[in-house]
């Protein structure tokens, strides 16, 4: 099955009643997937909008009343829907947001890129907010991690961002469905469903108390302490007799596990540190390394984004390196290892 | 082991769906697949291809930069991609459609007169069919008889339309 297919699938099955879209490549397969498969269902709603900002507040609609939203697009149509997300942060609504990204900065190009992780680990919007972001690396984690994010979004109240990219969407691969979520889901306590013998409710994201607001960025800052504690997660690979880790996430990070394993083969002590969540992003486990690695090469898709977060978190510990392709270009997994072979023996680590 | 195989040609030739039938095969079988179409602004009549990897191990791209088996269906993919074949690999022309003179000398070329074959057995349409069991025969990627279950598999019910398409397989599988 295509990742595009994978996450339709996924969501389907984590009980998603109502998808909106606005075409894009390459993410349209899973546009197309939910018109076939959610406008089907009993009790759900497929929409195709007429624009992504009107896709992204129709999320916003169908949260406020419980149900469990997702829209999705690539770079340039995730720029548009900003406000919304920033909105949907605001009202502690859960969401489920896909962005397989492309090449950009603007129109771009189709081909997959990994140039959107400022936007999406920094809130993309305005106001001071943070989603919790994803970065699947297979058709089986696309999978798995969106059946995660409805979960995320529902227990933590908020927009959960899935950070794909073209390559992840257009692929196919052998993909398991493992479970799915009761066909009955509880009712969120904040969602409207009518006034009918309680006082009315009113959710907005407007308040022209300064201490109200504050108050409410506070109560915001205490679950993103909460996340960050209790949702942080990464996969580490080879990293215990390493004396170079190469962090990569998503796409980028299962090439740089094939360069690894080319290097191991001839001898290098090479590793991987995955973050899985992007953000929260893994600044323990990053530590937890540096203290028997002291050289890192971090390998993204972009001219450098990630590398400023594995920065903080080492404070000064280690050497980073770093090597990036933007633009939609596809790193083969032999030019990493070469890039990764030269820094190992520059570094006089053999 | 990996091995990357490219198919490539005019959009409509069915080249993404023999793509699709080998990697789903693969799985049948077992193995680590992935399956990546080149996609973009293609419409029938433009150029289409697609990658297939398939390895025992996991796969770190599905991308290939110098695939072992590469299928030019038609003149423009057999003039793109006959740079990129690995040395040794094999390279599979369709030569009802093909007339470029390939310049390496370092792989093998296979020669298939998909449409002409195709033509001969009644169903013009089903030359990538003759060209994917020759691909299967020569390649050794997976069993015949994987091909003919993913083809019932993707054709499901339409019993005439897998017959067709199993007798151009079988045909081109049993040319060499």
């Amino acid at each position: 099955m295509d990742g595009n297919s994978a996450i339709g699938e996924a969501a389907i099955r984590a009980g998603c009643r109502c998808y909106f879209g606005y075409p894009i490549t390459p993410q349209n397969e899973l546009t197309e997937y939910m018109a076939m498969h959610l406008s089907r269902k009993k009790g759900c709603a497929f929409v195709q909008a007429e624009s992504e900002l009107a896709a992204i507040n129709m999320v916003y609609g169908a949260s406020l009343v419980g149900a469990r939203a997702m829209t999705s697009s690539s770079s340039p149509g995730i720029s548009l829907k900003q406000e919304g997300i920033s909105y949907l942060a605001a009202c502690e609504l859960p969401a489920v947001i896909v962005n397989m990204q492309r090449g950009g900065p603007g129109l771009g190009s189709i081909s997959a890129a990994q140039s959107d992780y400022f936007q999406a680990t920094r809130g993309g919007g305005h106001g001071d907010y943070r989603t919790i972001v994803l970065g699947p690396s297979s058709v089986q984690e696309l999978a798995d991690l969106t059946m995660r994010a409805f979960e995320l979004a529902d227990k933590y109240k908020i927009p959960v961002i899935i950070l794909g990219d073209g390559v992840l969407g257009q692929m196919m691969e052998p993909v398991e469905f493992k479970k799915e979520a009761p066909a009955e889901l509880p009712i969120r306590e904040n969602s409207l469903r009518g006034a009918t013998g309680r006082p009315s409710k009113i959710v907005k994201t407007f308040t022209s108390n300064p201490s109200e607001l504050e108050e409410i960025n506070w109560s915001l800052f205490r679950r993103y302490t909460l996340i960050k504690k209790q949702e942080t997660t990464c996969e580490t690979f080879m990293v215990d007799d390493a004396r170079l880790v190469v962090i990569a996430f998503g796409i980028a990070a299962r090439i740089a596990k094939g360069a690894i394993k080319t290097a191991r083969a001839e001898g290098l002590k090479i590793g991987l540190l995955r973050p899985i969540t992007l953000w929260p992003f893994p600044e323990e486990q990053v530590k937890e390394v540096a203290k028997t690695t002291g050289q890192f090469l971090v390998f993204e898709m972009n001219m450098g984004q990630m590398i400023e977060d594995v920065q903080l978190a080492l404070a000064g510990q280690g050497e980073v390196a770093f090597y990036g392709r933007p633009g939609g270009v596809i790193p083969a997994p032999s030019e990493v290892a070469r890039v990764i072979t030269r820094l190992y023996y520059q570094k006089g680590l053999k | 082991m990996l091995i990357k195989t490219l198919i490539a040609g005019f959009g409509g030739q069915g080249v993404l769906s023999m793509g699709l039938n080998l990697a789903e095969a693969a799985m049948l079988e077992g193995k680590n697949v992935t399956y990546l179409p080149a996609y973009g602004a293609e419409v029938r009549g433009g150029t289409a291809n697609c990658t297939v990897a398939i390895s025992d191990d996991e796969i770190a791209s599905p991308v290939a930069s110098s695939p072992e088996f590469v299928v030019a269906m038609n003149q423009p993919s057999a003039v793109k991609f006959q740079h990129h074949i690995q040395s040794g690999g094999l390279f599979f022309l369709n030569s009802s459609l093909v007339e470029v003179e390939i310049l390496r000398g370092d792989i093998e070329i296979v020669r298939v007169a998909a449409n002409k074959i195709a033509e001969e057995l009644g169903s013009p349409k089903a030359a990538n069919m003759v060209m994917l069991g020759a691909l299967t025969r020569k390649s050794g990627l997976v069993e015949l008889a994987s091909m003919i279950e993913t083809l019932k598999r993707i054709m499901g019910a339409k019993k005439k339309l897998v017959d067709v398409n199993e007798k151009a397989l079988k045909t081109g599988y049993d040319l060499f």
